[in-house]
């Protein structure tokens, strides 16, 4: 285990330092960064100073060393916009984008893993078919037009919920709901899948064989065996939904990441939008980290091959 | 695919139709060719049928739209705003969908922004799925070294947000079709790198192609001709389901401003435009909402029907 963990810490680190750096080169070469920060109307001298004062003009390669080598150490460097520092900033925003993502999968999880289980315990009946179509419907529907239509069924037509904003906890519900129901078809296919194939093995039979109660040989058996893929594509969802929370946070006006990095894109607030990449590729690469490390532990068969 | 054809062909009374119900062992079964075998799959796969008149009723109203006798798409007159869909009491047949805020007709920028979609859909496919094929093929057969740095840049990307990076890329280079086509297709080759480099695995250590080095073929004749019409079928699927991914990312860009730019009638756009209003005309956002999520889900349903018909065995 130790051997696995160690290897597998060392790919994560390998994997940090080339997010770095694709961001970085991503952000610093698909534009001129000192003309789209001066803004549009600026003249060739204002250009020039902004070049100068941000060291857009020094070799991308120290440019980039001098940035990841800040970044190590938590600074981010300032917003050219907010006039404040930038891993401040995200401090303050992290917060309501790792309570949606959390809530989101919490919902994706409470669907698709009841449904997974009972369209597996009666495969290619009418209520297999009914949990497919939702996931046919789930993985069609963008996450955008859904959150819209949340807003005016819920929120204008019956006024349950509160449209924008993030101050109570009724504010997260719709937006929760829209981020999160886009990964409750893969996770209902896999515990689908996954328990179709338990329930076909050895060790069940023998469960129901020595005279197990049902309930007992499904949950305590079968289930726990089951979800053992779950855990790592959750955690890779996750991942997903805190990328995604660019578009949901910037509907319903919630103060996050997504939407600091939408606004800093409008801005051209170059550090800003650097930053939030790289501090959502970290907690993606971290998430399936831990996902893996928690695969190994529960499934003994991953760490020795 | 391997059908097991014991009793000999059984001329005269046998009726072609009744063949898909009998069982293989049956005295009165008549050869099956691999093709009839893929027809009839077809016909019996309902996801397929749905998903492929849906996907065939998009396509030509793409190709339809500049043939048929439809308002200019593009074409403002603020004396016609927002007017109601047919099936409302103040909609008329003038305009079947009704119009937008500038008075442009809904259903001709319905049809033309069909085209929008396919064409940024099968555009970014084919730049993502040239390199993710490269990719995966070159892991799968050379392994190795060759296979952990591929493997590495794929986890890279996975990591990457990948809506996030191409609003932030689309913005700071400026945003036209062509360029949300290019960004989007360099963004989401990981699913083909992955799925081809697992195919390329299970086929390489199969007897072809170790004959096919035994007599001396090359590298680029070994990968070109040997592995990739064998990988085919599974390349296939991905590449229908990325059509939607990259669709669906479209819409998403252009629905946050920062994909194909007005008056361009893209899907994405449209709701954008008009979800001011939706909360009086929810159809302003309904019609074009829905446009989307029946090509997504046709697409989709294709992809895994496809997938069904071509490799059975892996059906869950």
């Amino acid at each position: 285990m130790l051997r696995f963990t160690i290897r597998r810490l060392g790919l994560a680190l390998l994997v940090a330092f080339l997010v770095s750096i694709a961001t970085f080169s991503l952000l610093h070469l698909a534009g001129d960064p000192a003309a789209a920060m001066a803004g549009e109307n600026a003249t060739p001298s204002d250009i020039d100073y902004v070049r100068t004062q941000y060291g857009f003009d020094r070799p991308l390669l120290v440019q980039y060393l001098d940035w990841a080598g800040r970044a190590i150490q938590g600074n981010f460097g300032m917003s050219i916009y907010l006039k404040q520092p930038v891993s401040e900033i995200i401090w303050e925003r992290a917060p309501v984008t790792m309570t949606l993502g959390l809530l989101s999968l919490a919902f994706a999880l409470i669907v698709s893993i009841p449904l997974g289980v009972l369209a597996a315990l009666r495969p290619n009946t009418l209520l297999d078919r009914m949990a497919l179509s939702i996931a046919v419907v789930g993985q069609a529907m963008p996450s955008f037009f859904f959150a819209l239509i949340l807003i005016l069924v819920l929120g204008v037509q019956l006024r349950w919920l509160p449209i924008t904003g993030s101050d109570t906890w009724l504010h997260f519900i719709m937006p929760s709901l829209a981020l999160g129901y886009y990964a409750t078809p893969a996770l209902m296919r896999l515990t689908r899948t996954g328990m179709i194939e338990v329930l076909s093995s050895d060790y069940i039979r023998t469960a129901y064989a020595k005279g197990l109660r049902p309930r007992v040989v499904l949950f305590k058996h079968a289930l726990r065996n089951a979800v053992i893929p779950v855990v790592s594509v959750a955690a890779v969802q996750l991942g997903f939904m805190l990328g995604g929370s660019i578009v949901i946070e910037t509907i319903f006006s919630l103060n996050g990441l997504g939407r600091l990095a939408w606004q800093s894109i409008q801005r051209s607030d170059l550090e800003v939008m650097q930053a939030v990449i790289l501090v959502i590729a970290s907690v993606y690469v971290v998430l399936t980290f831990l996902a893996d490390l928690l695969n190994a532990f529960l499934d003994p068969r991953i760490r020795v091959s | 695919m391997a059908v097991v054809n014991t009793g000999t062909p059984v001329a005269g009374g046998s009726v072609p139709g009744a063949v898909a119900a009998e069982p293989v062992d049956n005295p009165g079964y008549k050869e099956v060719t691999p093709l009839a075998l893929l027809r009839r799959r077809v016909v019996g796969h309902t996801g397929l049928l749905i998903g492929g008149t849906i996907l065939l009723v998009i396509l030509l109203m793409a190709v339809l739209a500049p043939l048929l006798p439809l308002h200019d798409p593009y074409a403002q007159d603020l004396s016609k705003r927002l007017i109601a869909p047919v099936w409302d009491a103040k909609g008329t047949w003038e305009h079947p969908l009704g119009t937008d805020a500038f008075g442009r007709d809904y259903l001709s920028r319905i049809m033309y922004g069909a085209q929008v979609s396919l064409l940024i859909g099968f555009a970014a496919m084919a730049i993502s799925g040239i390199i993710g094929t490269a990719m995966g093929i070159a892991a799968g057969y050379f392994g190795g070294r060759v296979d952990m740095i591929i493997t590495l840049f794929v986890t890279t990307r996975l990591a990457m947000p990948a809506i996030l990076i191409a609003l932030a890329v689309v913005a700071l280079i400026g945003s036209s079709l062509q360029i949300v086509i290019i960004v989007l297709g360099l963004l989401i080759w990981d699913r083909f790198a992955v799925v081809v480099r697992a195919a390329t695995q299970q086929v390489r250590g199969l007897d072809y192609i170790a004959a096919a080095e035994a007599v001396g073929c090359s590298r680029w004749r070994i990968l070109a001709t040997e592995i990739l019409p064998n990988i085919a079928n599974p390349l296939i699927v991905v590449a229908t389901l990325e059509v939607a991914h990259a669709i669906l990312l479209e819409a998403a860009l252009s629905f946050l401003g920062l994909g194909v730019q007005p008056p361009t009638p893209s899907w994405g756009l449209m709701i954008s435009e008009g979800k001011g209003f939706m909360f009086f005309m929810p159809w302003v956002i309904c019609i074009p909402g829905f446009a989307l999520f029946a090509l997504v889900m046709s697409i989709n349903l294709m992809g895994d029907g496809l997938r069904d018909v071509t490799a059975p065995e892996n059906r869950s």
